[in-house]
């Protein structure tokens, strides 16, 4: 009888720090029922047939609450409505076609190569000054000193978000993320602060865009707001992708870049081949991907029966697509325990796949290299403070929540 | 050695170093260029985008390999296990892989060839003929035959700013291939696009000025079109001329095989040495019963030149069989079309997906209650889930209760009657 609570385990917080034996278990059965009802597919056979399949919605986010607030007209006729709107006007990640691509198409107009690409010096400079930073220190924190503020400050720029707003977006940005953890979004409590907290952060955005409007500038917001020419999505949605795009900058590549760091520091050798040669870093990012992803599972619905890996998912359940199990899959890769940059054919879902495979990778390997490369070449002798570092609590979007390392100076 | 120096050419002679094989290797090439691609000729090269130079294939595994570039294959001793080359020499062989692919189909006319300004499009040289006459403005161009090739020229011809006529003997381009329900969002997306489409359609005769530059076409109806450059796109033929002495079962619909790649003698024994991979390969694929197919499909040449070197190092006994999904993408008129499977005989289409007046749905075919074939116009990211229905036989329409499933509309396919045997060497349009 195979162990129906390996996910369970999974979510606990107590093995946060090394989840990865419990997924060698899970992918004893690639697609395993567990006690809860929930499929989890773990095996990468399993999860590519599944990723790609039209049966598995997005649209699995419980809908909408916003907390009594004692007030009758508020609780029974306007937050009604408003929940009714934010289920109607998903961020996109929760969203199927038509609706999903037909947003994701007019965030993709704004997100080509051209803007991407032109973020190559901002990304370098905003490294060189946050490594500059900790110079005469002995200590750094990884999380705080760079891996935190340097995506914060690339999207922010990317939208336009003036720069003196940032702050009130770390405790927005936080809440939110909770939505893509299957404890804390079931929890009435985390709902309500959910719903609370989408409120302030669209208050703030409905102000933002229609200073976008006024004054267009070259950044994202202004774009997406104005369509340039193009089509120009409805406010309500223009509201929620702007919220999905600022969180997503904040709340994923934070873990890709500690988790890179992480793994290098546990392979010196690594970190020093890195550091002779930086152009091995796609080698070492894409390995990290594999390794260590940033969004270790996301879920969906199944909306038909669907036979995969000889179990058939029922038509309603609750779907886990385990990426970092699948991407340790010794079916798929060799010697997958191994972080091994110069592995062959490298086909991770590190980035997912299918219909809603990461839209903002291109940025996020910009970042990733840019700031390897320079903390490999620039911290001198840098060894890990504590191993394993202590991880902040999400499951999914898993990363340590500080990564001491102490340094011997700054080249 | 390796017979032929293109897509299927080098992936073969990559997998024979990458499973161990260490002894002398030869790779004939007829073209005198390292081996290129060639899907992006009639797409990002012909809208000028990509310098027809810019589409050498990267070579994945160190070959050590001798080149003999430039020198077509002209005769195969099967026996002496020979081949001869166009500058009289003989090359010996242990093994070969026969990848010579396909060449252009003439215009039935050598004369009316002759005249300047008519082209094919298949090698880097037609090509970067063809873009340096379309960079001459030319004041119409006429497309013969609407093929995929024929679509996707005279969507960049549009792109170009250039006045397109196309001629096509079915209801609608692509006819063939995918049917003209489907065809039929060709036909408006052409219509958008500006093109002069003209359905059922023939070219009669290709007529030059007196300076030997072509000036106008006549049409089967005696109709004549003022143009000054013709693209001739009627499809590929395989190159089996250069096989005539060599007792192989090889004719117009390529070099025949058994389910290991290996070429079939005009007695039906496989020949031990001898394999075939990429366009020129017609073999039973098991996915459709075994039926013999040849597929032109940059895919499949990748991936059949990989499983022939396999078989071509392995013991007589321990040959796997070539089973393959064939699969095709285009890209013309703004839309992405993706397709995987085989049409051939499908009797019902069914849009499973997004809408036709929409012009980004996926359809799908069915031929006797199962699923065959399944074609997406910008909507490819769920088309794996349909290869792998038509994989498992799944019956027709596969209802998959999808996230954007629509009332699933069932229609008649519309597939142009097949070609008359007689006709299938002479010109199709």
């Amino acid at each position: 009888m195979p162990d129906d609570t390996l996910f369970a385990q999974v979510l606990d917080e107590a093995n946060r720090a090394n989840p990865y034996p419990l997924f060698a278990e899970l992918r004893r059965n690639p697609v395993a029922r567990q006690s809860d009802g929930k499929y989890v597919v773990s095996g990468y056979a399993a999860l590519r047939s599944v990723i790609f399949d039209p049966r598995l919605s997005s649209e699995d986010l419980p809908s909408s609450r916003r907390p009594r607030t004692g007030n009758p007209f508020k609780d029974w006729v306007l937050n009604r409505i408003k929940d009714r709107v934010s289920n109607a006007h998903r961020p996109l990640i929760f969203r199927d076609p038509p609706d999903h691509d037909a947003l994701r198409a007019l965030v993709m107009d704004q997100f080509g190569p051209g803007r991407v690409n032109a973020l190559h010096g901002r990304v370098g400079e905003l490294v060189d000054g946050m490594i500059d930073a900790v110079r005469g220190r002995d200590e750094v924190c990884l999380v705080e000193d760079l891996s935190y503020p340097l995506p914060v400050a690339v999207i922010c720029d990317l939208l336009g978000v003036p720069s003196e707003d940032e702050p009130r977006f770390q405790h927005w940005s936080t809440q939110l993320a909770t939505a893509l953890e299957p404890d804390a979004r079931r929890d009435d409590e985390t709902r309500g602060a959910n719903a609370r907290t989408f409120d302030e952060i669209a208050a703030y955005m409905h102000q933002l865009i229609a200073r976008k409007r006024k004054s267009p500038a070259d950044d994202m917001l202004s774009g997406l707001a104005n369509g340039a020419g193009k089509q120009v999505m409805g406010d309500v949605d223009l509201i929620s992708t702007a919220i999905l795009l600022l969180v997503a900058g904040h709340e994923t590549t934070v873990n890709l870049i500690t988790n890179g760091m992480l793994t290098l520091l546990r392979n010196p050798h690594e970190l020093e081949k890195l550091r002779a040669d930086p152009e091995r870093a796609p080698r070492v990012i894409e390995e990290v991907l594999r390794f260590e992803p940033p969004v270790q599972f996301r879920t969906r619905k199944a909306l038909g029966d669907i036979e995969v890996a000889s179990v058939t998912i029922p038509k309603g359940s609750a779907v886990v697509l385990l990426i970092a199990a699948a991407n340790r899959d010794p079916l798929r890769f060799p010697d997958p325990d191994r972080f091994d940059p110069d592995r062959q054919d490298n086909q991770h879902f590190g980035f997912g796949g299918g219909l809603h495979y990461c839209v903002g990778a291109p940025l996020a390997r910009i970042e990733v290299e840019i700031a390897l490369v320079s903390l490999c070449r620039r911290l001198v002798e840098p060894r890990l403070l504590v191993d394993p570092p202590p991880y902040r609590s999400g499951a999914s979007l898993r990363g340590p929540e500080q990564l001491g390392i102490s340094i011997a100076g700054v080249r | 050695m390796v017979v032929g120096a293109s897509l299927a050419g080098l992936r073969g002679a990559e997998a024979l170093r990458r499973n161990g094989y260490d002894g002398p290797l030869t790779i004939v090439g007829a073209e005198p260029h390292a081996p290129y691609d060639r899907p992006p000729l009639s797409k990002h090269v012909l809208a000028g985008e990509l310098a027809p130079g810019a589409t050498t294939l990267p070579v994945l595994e160190t070959l050590d390999a001798r080149w003999r570039l430039g020198t077509p294959a002209v005769s195969l001793d099967p026996r002496a296990r020979t081949v001869g080359l166009a500058d009289g020499t003989a090359l010996a062989f242990d093994k070969l892989l026969v990848a010579i692919g396909a060449q252009a189909r003439p215009w039935a006319n050598a004369d009316e060839t002759r005249l300047t300004g008519v082209f094919t499009l298949r090698g880097r040289d037609d090509a970067q003929a063809l873009c340096t006459a379309l960079a001459a403005s030319p004041a119409r161009v006429l497309i013969v035959g609407g093929g995929l090739i024929g679509c996707e020229a005279a969507s960049c011809c549009r792109d170009l700013g250039l006045a397109v006529t196309l001629v096509d003997p079915n209801a609608t381009p692509l006819a063939r291939s995918l049917g003209a329900k489907i065809g039929q969002t060709i036909v408006e997306r052409m219509k958008r696009a500006g093109v002069d489409f003209r359905p059922n359609a023939k070219v009669r005769a290709l007529v030059g000025d007196p300076a030997g530059r072509v000036s106008s076409a006549v049409l089967h109806d005696g109709a004549a079109i003022a143009v000054d450059l013709v693209i001739v796109a009627l499809g590929a033929v395989r190159s089996v001329s250069w096989l005539a002495g060599a007792e192989l079962q090889a004719d117009g619909a390529g070099l025949t095989c058994d389910s290991a790649c290996r070429a079939l003698f005009a007695d039906g024994r496989p020949s031990p040495d001898i394999y075939a991979a990429g366009d020129v390969a017609r073999w039973p694929n098991a996915i459709y019963g075994g039926r013999l197919v040849s597929v032109e499909h940059w895919g499949n040449a990748v991936a059949q030149a990989i499983h022939a070197a396999r078989n071509m190092l392995a013991a007589p006994d321990d040959q796997s069989d070539y089973v393959h999904l064939p699969a095709f993408w285009s890209s013309q008129f703004g839309v992405n079309i993706k397709a995987v499977g085989l049409t051939d005989g499908a009797d019902a289409l069914a849009i499973v997906h997004g809408t036709r007046a929409s012009h980004r749905f996926l359809a799908v075919y069915g031929k006797a209650g199962r699923t065959i074939a399944a074609v997406s116009f910008d909507q490819a990211r769920w088309l794996p889930a349909y290869a792998e229905q038509i994989l498992a036989g799944a019956p027709f329409p596969p209802i998959m209760h999808a996230s954007d499933q629509p009332v699933v509309e069932r229609l008649a396919p519309g597939f142009p009657p097949p070609r008359a045997a007689a006709s299938q060497g002479a010109a199709d349009a």
